[in-house]
Formats: structure tokens, C-alpha cells, sequence
């Protein structure tokens, strides 16, 4: 996901001269070709994120499209409030790509977990946000941010994680990864993997399950994700996050109006009130988390039975 | 009035620095993990420190005279989760464990750990920390002392600079910073990426006693950490030259191994080197 990143920036910053990129002293192995290529549009701004955000606010604010890039945590809640008063009240064209979405640090602890971003980024005024599931959404939204003119947050993993669909159409829209109607996953990020396994598993014992990428958490095309469930008698959402804030608050608050609407289960990563993490791989992390493919198959089945 | 310190049969300095370095090596190869240059950079100033400087009672890790260390460097925990170990903290068997699925040992200090005050990782939050225990210890008046290890890189940081401000305003004399200061940060040497020279300087100018020596010159850190609080009224801060992977020559100065785990030969070799 970085590296399709990093060559879909670099392509976008040949075609537009006014796009720079600011990283918080991270990014080796990574941003090499952009910083070779563009050096006057490429600076590590050192280990001082709330500065890189204020300053991206002033150069994006001087007629440029700025994009900033550390850790998770690092360019999202560290510099909040610089985004919320500096970038977004102001408009300013500014991309906060964070790399290490969820749990894709693993043991590396829970300062490096990125488990709220999405939804604290999402309450901020006028941004627009990004939960790529795989390389073809990484590519489609970094060009759509790069010539949207809004401030937006780009959520990455980490990895060389694989496609999960074909091309992709409209970033915006929900991308359906797998037909299927009486009960229809929907998954931002690569968690989508585990959403396609679990929908496999389930079609083994008969059931019709089918998984759709919503990457575009926000604006939330509703009527879209409407039609991609519509007659499902299930709908579920998945999400490498906590349950506040993120796709499933977005998706129960978006059907909460209806007068007929289907259920909605929410799977995503307990709060972990206050306990500091203990280590293991992401896939080990998110098995102790409940998003183990087994886990998934059971809520589903869990919900079903009430239905 | 008693303080704590370490059991009298702790190992004798150099013996315990050779130990900590052999053991960080053989934790993050293990693991695949990374960050074994800023490990091998503060190993001296930890040995000193948990061997010399510290009233510590592993026995009793919340005692609450004791002195305090806060890692704010919160990436070099092979090299502190070893010291720990040494010291008695927990089994050196733990180490075993270091970054395995379920373990405790996290890749960045976790305060889960028997003998970490506080968890850390996201740079820039350990020093502000440490001024609030330095301030409950004042108040406390039991003469406890609070030690903060920073790297340079992070001293890009606000944050810092908005404690290194305080700290003398409010005389926290009880305070120590020591700067691992091994000119090599995440994506770049500290030069390049923002020079912090003439560091001495901007911490004498905010008010703090300025202590620049070699950080592997372990008899000069005894000197000046043991010191502490040396001048009434003022924090101290000591700024310790060293070599981002101090120890094992092919690590030495190179950033690659900020991010590289050792392979198996590798690792031979780097033992052999740190003598172990
Ligand atoms: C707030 C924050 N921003 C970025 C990072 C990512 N990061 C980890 S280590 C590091 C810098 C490493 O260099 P330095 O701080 O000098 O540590 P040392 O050389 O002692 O290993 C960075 C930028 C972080 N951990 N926290
Ligand atoms: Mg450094």
C-alpha cells in the first residue's frame, strides 16, 4: 500500500507542479523516489508533526496541494487541533496520509495502533476520508485527493497487502468484492480480506453472503450503500477500528431514518479501556480482538438466528 | 532518611553493559524487530544508571521514594526490557518473549512491565511526564529524583521545548534529562534532517545546568549522573555524545540499522564484537 502510494503521488506530482509532500521524519524505503525525484516539493520537516500540520496549512492556504505523512496516531491526533482549526476551517488543501491502520504495527504497542483515526478525523468539519482495502483503492483515492481541492485523510496499511477486486470505478462509491444478497458485509480496509474468507466460509454451509468495500467513509454515499444492501436481510460492517465513530456508527446512523430497514451488526475492535497492549502480529491482534475469520463466521451466524 | 537501591550482588558495571547489549542483539534478532542502533547508543547511560545512580528496590517497583526513570525514547526497548531484567525486575527468561504474540514485551515501553514507569512511543511525551513526578516528589520532600532519557530526534518536538521551559521556571533541581544525542534520527542524520546545534547553548539559555560528555565514557556519566540534583534551583541536563549502534561495527553510524534485525551470521558476529 505505501509503494502504490508513493508512485500514484509521484505520477500525480509530475502532472501538477503544485503538489508537495511533508513527512514527520519517517518514510525510509518508502518516499525515496518522490524526494529524489521533486527535491524543491519534498521535505522531512523533522520528528514534529504539529508544525509539519500548521505548515502544510500555510503553503496548501499559499496556493499548493499539500500532503503530510507519518504513523497512524502521528499526523492525526498528535496535530489535531491543527488540522480542525488550521486546515479544515480553513479549507486548506492539505492530504494527511497516516500508514499503519489499525492494527498493522502489531507489536509494536498501542501507540502505534491506529484504532480511532477514522472517526476522529471524520468529525472534522468539511474533510473527506479514505479507508483503501487494497492497492487498486490506494491508487484511485490518492488521485482523487490529489485533485479534489479539499482536505482529506488517506488511511494506509502497512504491508504488500493483495487485490481484492478488480479495478475500480468510482473511489467513492462502495465496490462490490463479492456478489451475494441475504447478507451483505460491508468492510473498510484491508480487514475486507477477512470479510471475503468469512463470506466463503458461509457460503459453504448455503448461505448468500456478499462483501462490499466502502473506502470512502466520508461524504458516506448513502443511497449507493443502500442499493449494495438492498433486500439483504443482514447487513454487517467490518472495520479494523473501534465500533464508535467509524463505518458502523456511519452506516446504523445513515439507516437510522428508515422506516424499513435491515439489521445491523457491527464488528470492529473492542475499546480497550485503558489497558496498555500487550504484543503480537496483526493477525495474532486481531484474532485476541474478535475479528478472527471464525469470530466473524459466528456474530454472522449469532445475528442470523434472531433474525 | 533510607532509600532503596539495587541488591548489593548486582553486576559490576562493564560485566552489565556487555550483558544488556548481548541480550538487546539476541531479542531483536529473534524477533525480526528493529531499532538496535538507539538500543546499543543508551546502553552505557542505562548501566550506569540502574547500576550506579538509581534508588531502586526491584522487589518493591512502586515504592514510592523511590527514583524515577522515564524511557521517552520509547523505541529502544530490547535494550531497557534487558536492564530490567538484569536487575531483577522480572525473569531474564521473559526476554524469550520479547514482541511474541500475548507477551508483555511490546516493541515500545509498555508500563505493563514490572520496572517501566510509563509507557511511551510516540515521541515527545516523555519529558513533560517527568516534570509532573519531578513536581510530586518536591511536594513529596522525600528527595526522590526523576531521570528522562530523550533521543535527539525528538528534540524536534514542541512539546519538549514547552517542558524545557518550565522546568527551570520552576526549579525543578530534582530533574534530569540526559540527550542520547547519536546524530542519527528516522530518515536522516540529525543534521540534515534539523540541526539542533548549538544544543548546549539553547539548554543554557532556558536556565538548565549543562553537562556535555562523552555518553560511553562511563566513568564521566557516573560523575555526572550521580551528581544529581547538582545545582539547587536548576534542572541538569546531560548531553551524551554517542554512536547510534555503539559496539558492533558494521552497525555503527548507519542508519539502516535503525530498522534492520540482525541475520543469524550477523548476529554472530555482533556478539562476538560486544563480547559475548
Ligand atoms: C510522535 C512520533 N513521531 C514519529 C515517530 C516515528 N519514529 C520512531 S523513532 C523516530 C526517530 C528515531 O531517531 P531518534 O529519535 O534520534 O532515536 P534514536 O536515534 O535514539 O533511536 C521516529 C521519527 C514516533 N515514534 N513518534
Ligand atoms: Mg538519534
Amino acid at each position: 500500500m505505501r509503494t502504490t502510494f508513493i508512485e500514484s503521488l509521484s505520477q500525480a506530482a509530475s502532472e501538477n507542479p503544485d503538489i508537495w509532500l511533508l513527512c514527520g521524519d519517517l518514510g525510509y524505503s518508502v518516499l525515496e523516489p518522490f524526494a529524489a525525484k521533486f527535491p524543491d516539493r519534498f521535505i522531512n520537516v523533522g520528528v514534529a508533526e504539529q508544525n509539519m500540520a500548521g505548515m502544510a496549512a500555510g503553503i496548501a492556504l499559499s496556493g499548493k496541494t499539500v500532503f503530510i505523512y507519518s504513523i497512524g496516531n502521528f499526523p492525526t491526533l498528535r496535530c489535531l487541533e491543527q488540522l480542525r482549526n488550521d486546515v479544515c476551517y480553513h479549507g486548506a488543501d492539505v492530504k494527511v496520509v497516516a500508514v499503519g491502520a489499525g492494527y498493522a504495527y502489531g507489536s509494536q504497542g498501542y501507540t502505534h495502533h491506529a484504532l480511532e483515526d477514522a472517526g476522529i478525523m471524520s468529525m472534522l468539519p468539511g474533510i473527506e476520508v479514505f479507508v483503501p482495502c487494497d492497492p487498486n483503492e490506494v491508487r484511485a483515492a490518492t488521485r482523487l485527493i490529489a485533485s479534489s481541492g479539499k482536505p482529506s485523510y488517506l488511511r494506509l496499511s502497512r504491508q504488500g497487502e493483495p487485490a481484492l477486486g478488480s479495478v475500480v470505478t468510482d473511489i467513492r462509491k462502495p465496490r462490490i468484492l463479492r456478489e451475494g444478497r441475504d447478507v451483505v458485509i460491508l468492510a473498510s480496509g484491508p480487514i475486507a480480506s477477512r470479510a471475503l474468507e468469512a463470506a466463503n466460509a458461509l457460503s459453504v454451509r448455503g448461505r448468500d453472503v456478499g462483501v462490499v468495500s466502502v473506502s470512502c467513509l466520508k461524504p458516506l454515499d448513502e443511497a449507493a450503500i443502500r442499493d449494495a444492501v438492498r433486500g439483504a436481510s443482514l447487513v454487517v460492517t467490518l472495520e479494523e477500528h473501534i465500533l464508535r465513530g467509524g463505518l458502523f456508527s456511519m452506516v446504523a446512523g445513515a439507516f437510522a431514518g428508515d422506516a424499513q430497514r435491515p439489521p445491523v451488526t457491527g464488528i470492529g475492535i473492542p475499546e480497550q479501556g485503558g489497558k496498555t497492549s500487550s504484543a503480537g502480529s496483526r493477525e495474532a491482534l486481531l484474532d485476541a480482538a474478535g475479528l478472527s475469520v471464525e469470530a466473524i463466521v459466528a456474530r454472522i451466524e449469532q445475528s442470523l438466528a434472531k433474525r | 532518611m533510607t532509600r532503596p537501591t539495587l541488591p548489593a550482588n548486582r553486576p559490576e558495571l562493564k560485566e552489565f553493559a556487555r550483558r544488556i547489549r548481548a541480550h538487546a542483539l539476541r531479542m531483536v534478532h529473534a524477533a525480526k524487530a528493529a531499532h538496535i542502533g538507539g538500543c546499543l547508543s543508551m546502553a552505557d547511560i542505562l548501566a550506569v544508571l540502574y547500576t550506579q545512580v538509581l534508588r531502586l528496590d526491584p522487589a518493591e517497583p512502586q515504592g514510592p521514594d523511590r527514583d524515577r526513570f522515564v524511557l521517552s525514547k520509547g523505541h529502544a526497548t530490547a535494550i531497557m526490557y534487558a536492564t530490567l531484567a538484569e536487575c531483577g525486575f522480572f525473569p531474564l527468561a521473559e526476554l524469550d518473549t520479547y514482541c511474541r504474540d500475548g507477551s508483555i514485551l511490546t516493541g515500545h515501553v509498555s508500563h505493563a512491565v514490572p520496572g517501566v514507569e510509563v509507557s511511551t512511543g510516540s515521541l515527545g511525551h516523555g519529558l513533560p511526564i517527568a516534570i509532573g513526578m519531578a513536581l510530586a516528589a518536591r511536594s513529596a520532600g522525600a528527595g526522590s529524583r526523576v531521570f528522562c532519557l530523550l533521543s535527539d530526534g525528538e528534540c524536534d518536538e514542541g512539546s519538549n521545548w514547552e517542558g524545557i521551559l518550565f522546568a527551570p521556571h520552576h526549579k525543578l533541581d530534582n530533574l534530569c534529562v540526559i540527550v542520547d544525542f547519536n546524530k542519527i534520527q528516522s530518515f536522516g542524520s540529525v543534521a540534515e534532517v534539523l540541526n539542533l546545534d548549538p544544543f548546549a547553548e539553547k539548554w543554557k539559555a532556558f536556565g538548565w545546568h549543562v553537562e556535555e560528555i562523552d555518553g560511553h565514557d562511563v566513568a564521566a556519566l557516573e560523575r555526572v549522573l550521580g551528581a544529581v540534583p547538582s545545582q539547587s534551583g536548576r534542572p541538569t541536563v546531560v548531553i551524551a555524545h554517542t554512536v547510534k549502534g555503539k559496539g558492533v561495527s558494521f552497525m555503527e553510524n548507519k542508519l539502516e540499522w535503525h530498522y534492520r534485525s540482525p541475520s543469524d551470521e550477523l548476529l554472530a558476529q555482533a556478539l562476538a564484537e560486544v563480547g559475548a
